[in-house]
């Protein structure tokens, strides 16, 4: 079983088209990555699906990098 | 112009203009999915596109019912993968003078004509925006614009169809998905049968054609809004009237 740090790398690498070895903790989505709102929106709920839990918008709205997205994950499910 | 290679959903496709754009959907190649609200509407629309040689086939789903559409999504997407073409065609009218007008009236309208365009397109933008390609064609009323007095729902409901559709243009534009409307004016149809011989009158009066449109010729324009010549086409409404108003 991957941890939740892989998942959610493995996710942000298919939503936003970009390789593993530009995604690190810190990066930002729409900083680093380029994500534009629609990418972010997809992201949330791709995160949502694969860890069978549910974002509500003010706090996906807080999911501004890999690290907290991480973050989110592990304190919530 | 081709459609090969793409899925296509098309609500209230057992007669009228939905039976003419899913069979000229599937002429132009792409395997269409009709839905109908009873399992005789389906396997109607099952039969009519197998009789022309086309790919695709009915199902049943009541657009005015979430759960119903829920279901419906997941069964063609189980069989045929998920809609890069949506057809919102589905629609009834329940007419009536305001002042005569029952909330029942307004609401199945309302629900069925306005409500169930936002879940389909819903539903199926997901799947569009990883493709990046998508088509949601909603099919509005030459009445959204004009007005038509005993129509007050039904000329609500399609005004926020076009609303609704020139918001959804905007935001996924950038993902290759287009959404417009194609606005019909009197075509001939059980819709349009229910009038009288004064109402018909009165209708063709007004029509500079001088006589009812043919689905086929709602059908052929929904066809190029599908087309990948379109694909600069978003948040538009066209026309189909002979004439009779021109926005």
């Amino acid at each position: 079983m991957s941890t939740v740090e892989e998942r959610v790398k493995k996710i942000v690498c298919e939503q936003l088209g970009v390789k593993e070895s530009e995604v690190q903790n810190t990066s930002s989505f729409v900083e680093d990555l380029g994500a534009d709102s629609l990418d972010t929106v997809e992201l949330v709920m791709a995160l949502e699906e694969e860890f069978e839990t549910e974002i509500p918008d003010e706090e996906a709205e807080k999911l501004g990098s890999v690290q907290d997205a991480i973050d989110y994950i592990v304190a919530h499910t | 112009m081709s459609l090969e290679g793409k899925v296509a959903l098309v609500t209230g496709a057992s007669r009228g203009i939905g039976k003419a754009v899913a069979h000229e959907l599937a002429r132009l190649g792409a395997e269409v999915v009709g839905t109908a609200t009873s399992e005789t509407g389906a396997k109607a629309i099952t039969d009519g596109l197998k009789d022309a040689g086309y790919a695709g086939y009915g199902i049943v789903m009541n657009v005015a019912e979430p759960g119903s559409i829920e279901a419906g999504l997941k069964e063609m997407t189980e069989r045929s993968g998920a809609p890069q073409i949506l057809v919102n065609n589905a629609g009834i009218t329940r007419d009536n003078l305001l002042m005569r007008l029952k909330d029942d009236d307004w609401d199945s309208v309302i629900e069925t004509n306005l409500s169930s365009v936002y879940r389909t397109s819903k539903a199926v933008l997901r799947g569009m925006a990883k493709a990046r390609w998508g088509r949601i064609i909603n099919i509005s009323s030459v009445v959204a614009g004009m007005g038509n007095p005993g129509q007050g729902n039904y000329c609500a409901a399609k005004a926020g169809v076009e609303g609704f559709t020139r918001s959804l243009a905007k935001e996924m534009s950038n993902r290759g998905i287009t959404a417009n409307c194609v606005a019909p004016g009197f075509i001939d149809t059980d819709m349009t049968k229910k009038l009288d011989d004064k109402q018909r009158q009165a209708m063709l009066e007004i029509i500079p054609a001088g006589r009812l449109g043919d689905p086929r010729e709602v059908a052929s324009v929904v066809a190029f809004l599908a087309s990948d010549g379109a694909a600069y086409v978003t948040g538009e409404t066209i026309h189909v009237n002979g004439g009779m108003y021109m926005g």
